[in-house]
């Protein structure tokens, strides 16, 4: 624009050969004749049985199966984020008790295999017939001034009902799920600038309120991707319930169908595709949650705020103001 | 010892803020030696001193974000962080703390606003939280405010999407929303390029004008001469020199205001 106001020519556009990359096109090579031979491999090889395979993956046990996977995903992850959450905050709280009992849980559920933990809540039942909620050591309280047969319990219910499979699996992806969530929280907790709390501080809100309206949705953005990856391990480590045993699973009933028709190969590939389909799934839902706590930082709140101004020229009021 | 009424050493009604031999120490560093300090209401007092001479850490006193070790302050009339009874100090609640500090606003270098929240929500965020106003009342005041301090037509936009001038006029703007009686003010000036200085210093002038009481830790020289009612000079954890801010930066009696005078004129 310049140019034009100073009368001087505008140059001419650069007209340059541009830089070869030979080396690309030998690797795109490469990698279509490797997926060519695979491909090949997919139809040819008649262990595959893409017919029988996609025969089995659809009938109602295996769609109950996934239905069993995906309740025993979102109600262990609700457990993990909402205790760890809670872990979380304990954890970095003034109070020394509350600081110990968060670590000690961290410290317990981090050492134990998942594998090992699912099997051992599957047994819980051995320990106790019945649970009961009441004063410890009642009877013993009890004996002492002298009345025997003492009992000071609330309520109780019969363990092994409680404690089947689903429950028992559920808990114990929950719990283990809730020490690592823990971390996450606490190091997007950390990661937020001191200058927030001390802003809020000096406004007269109280701990908690800063911890809900300022800090937290600020971690957000720090525990939004890792909680992906919580969630897509999570998604996998269902398949360990197998050994509480619970068998409303998906894997459970696709090696069920493998090995009552002698075919297992097919419904291992079963299998891989449906978890690859529950995984991209999840990533959609990741992409769209990282985008709403990303308002206010970056590109996208940016963009998203043109938007904003935009629609707020065009005569409707500031749509901003709102929520 | 059961005697609860006001006790001779009680401040002047007058008094907005009122500091008695305040001590603070980080670990085994005194960065507070005893400060007395005070400011009438309406008043707006300027708080000089070189780098690390504790003037940030005087003004988180006044608003308990730090604890003071030994001495008192009191904001209009009412003893900060602690209950006096029967010649013995109490702990305050958190709670307690917190309700002081809905009196005074407080300004910091870094803006320190809510980078996601819209400035609206900023301003609003905290008498709504707080139970000051209803949402509509709260929203109505925040874009007052927000026009007073030149920013009416920002409201929607993120911090992050302000100059830094800008910026701190929001975060005066969320402050005022508590409608505190006191207003801190640490270095606001100082994270800014030159040519948005003055936007923040105008705003504060007019805070001034209206009869706000301040205190300001600043810089600015000009600032002081023109508006300050009163100037107070520390250098090393102590008040070196007080007074009339035109007669000490003119006529400054004390060495060592004279030294940093003559390097910050
Ligand atoms: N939280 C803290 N822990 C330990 N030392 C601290 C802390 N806060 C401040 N200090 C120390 O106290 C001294 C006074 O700091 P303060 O921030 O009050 O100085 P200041 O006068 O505001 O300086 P400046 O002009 O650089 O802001 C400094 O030596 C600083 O290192
Ligand atoms: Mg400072």
């Amino acid at each position: 624009m310049s140019a034009d106001t100073s009368g001087r020519a505008r140059p001419e556009p650069i007209k340059a050969v541009p830089v070869r990359h030979p080396g690309r096109w030998v690797g795109v090579a490469v990698i279509a004749v490797l997926v060519a031979m695979f491909v090949h491999m997919l139809v040819t090889n008649s262990a595959f049985q893409w017919s029988f395979m996609v025969d089995e993956m659809f009938r109602p046990p295996i769609i109950e199966g996934l239905r069993g996977t995906i309740l025993l995903l979102i109600t262990s992850m609700v457990i993990g984020i909402g205790l760890g959450i809670v872990i979380a905050i304990m954890r970095l709280s003034p109070n020394p008790v509350l600081r110990g009992v968060a670590w000690v849980y961290t410290w317990f559920f981090r050492a134990v295999p998942r594998l090992v933990l699912a099997i051992l809540f599957g047994n819980l039942g051995i320990l106790w017939s019945r649970l009961e909620f009441g004063l410890p050591f009642d009877r013993q309280i009890g004996a002492l001034f002298g009345l025997h047969d003492f009992e000071a319990r609330l309520f109780g219910f019969s363990a092994v009902d409680i404690l089947t499979g689903f429950v028992a699996g559920m808990l114990a992806l929950g719990l283990s799920e809730a020490a690592y969530m823990a971390e996450i929280v606490r190091a997007g907790i950390q990661s937020v600038d001191e200058g927030q709390t001390e802003a809020a501080q000096a406004l007269g809100m109280s701990r908690a309120q800063i911890l809900r309206r300022i800090v937290l949705p600020q971690a957000m953005r720090v525990i939004i991707p890792p909680t992906g990856n919580e969630t897509i391990a999570m998604l996998k480590d269902t398949s360990l319930v197998a050994f509480v045993p619970v068998s409303m699973e998906l894997f459970f009933q696709l090696k069920a169908v493998g090995s009552r028709t002698f075919q297992p190969f097919p419904m291992y590939v079963a299998a891989t595709l449906w978890y690859l389909l529950l995984t991209s799934v999840l990533l959609v839902g990741q992409y769209y949650l990282e985008r709403h706590y990303s308002k206010g930082f970056g590109r996208s709140g940016r963009a998203r705020q043109r938007l904003r101004n935009l629609t707020a020229e065009s005569g409707s009021t500031t749509s901003g103001t709102a929520q | 010892m059961t005697d609860m009424t006001a006790s001779p050493q009680t401040p002047a009604a007058e008094l907005m803020v009122r500091a008695e031999q305040v001590h603070k120490s980080f670990g085994p560093l005194e960065v507070l030696k005893g400060i007395d300090l005070e400011v009438r209401s309406g008043e707006v007092c300027c708080l000089l001193g070189p780098s690390g001479s504790g003037k940030s850490t005087f003004l988180r006193c006044i608003n308990h974000l730090e604890k003071i070790d030994a001495g008192r302050i009191w904001v209009d009339g009412d003893l900060i962080g602690y209950r006096e009874r029967g010649g013995k100090l109490y702990e305050m609640r958190d709670r307690d703390v917190a309700a002081q500090r809905r009196a005074i606003g407080m300004v910091f270098q870094r803006f320190n606003l809510f980078p996601h929240m819209t400035v609206l929500q900023n301003v609003m965020e905290a008498p709504v939280l707080l139970r000051q106003a209803k949402k509509t009342e709260a929203r109505e005041h925040a874009a007052q405010l927000l026009d007073r301090v030149g920013l009416g037509d920002k409201l929607g936009a993120y911090p992050g999407q302000l100059s830094g001038g800008q910026q701190q006029r929001v975060a005066i703007a969320r402050a005022l929303a508590m409608r505190p009686k006191l207003m801190l003010f640490d270095e606001p000036t100082s994270a800014l390029d030159p040519e948005l200085v003055g936007e923040v210093l105008d705003t504060m002038k007019d805070l001034a004008r209206d009869g706000m009481t301040m205190i300001v830790v600043t810089h600015e020289i000009g600032f002081a001469r023109e508006v300050g009612d009163h100037l107070v000079f520390m250098d090393g954890g102590v008040v070196v020199e007080q007074g009339d801010p035109r007669e000490v930066i003119s006529a400054p009696k004390h060495e060592r205001t004279k030294a940093f005078l003559a390097k910050v004129l």
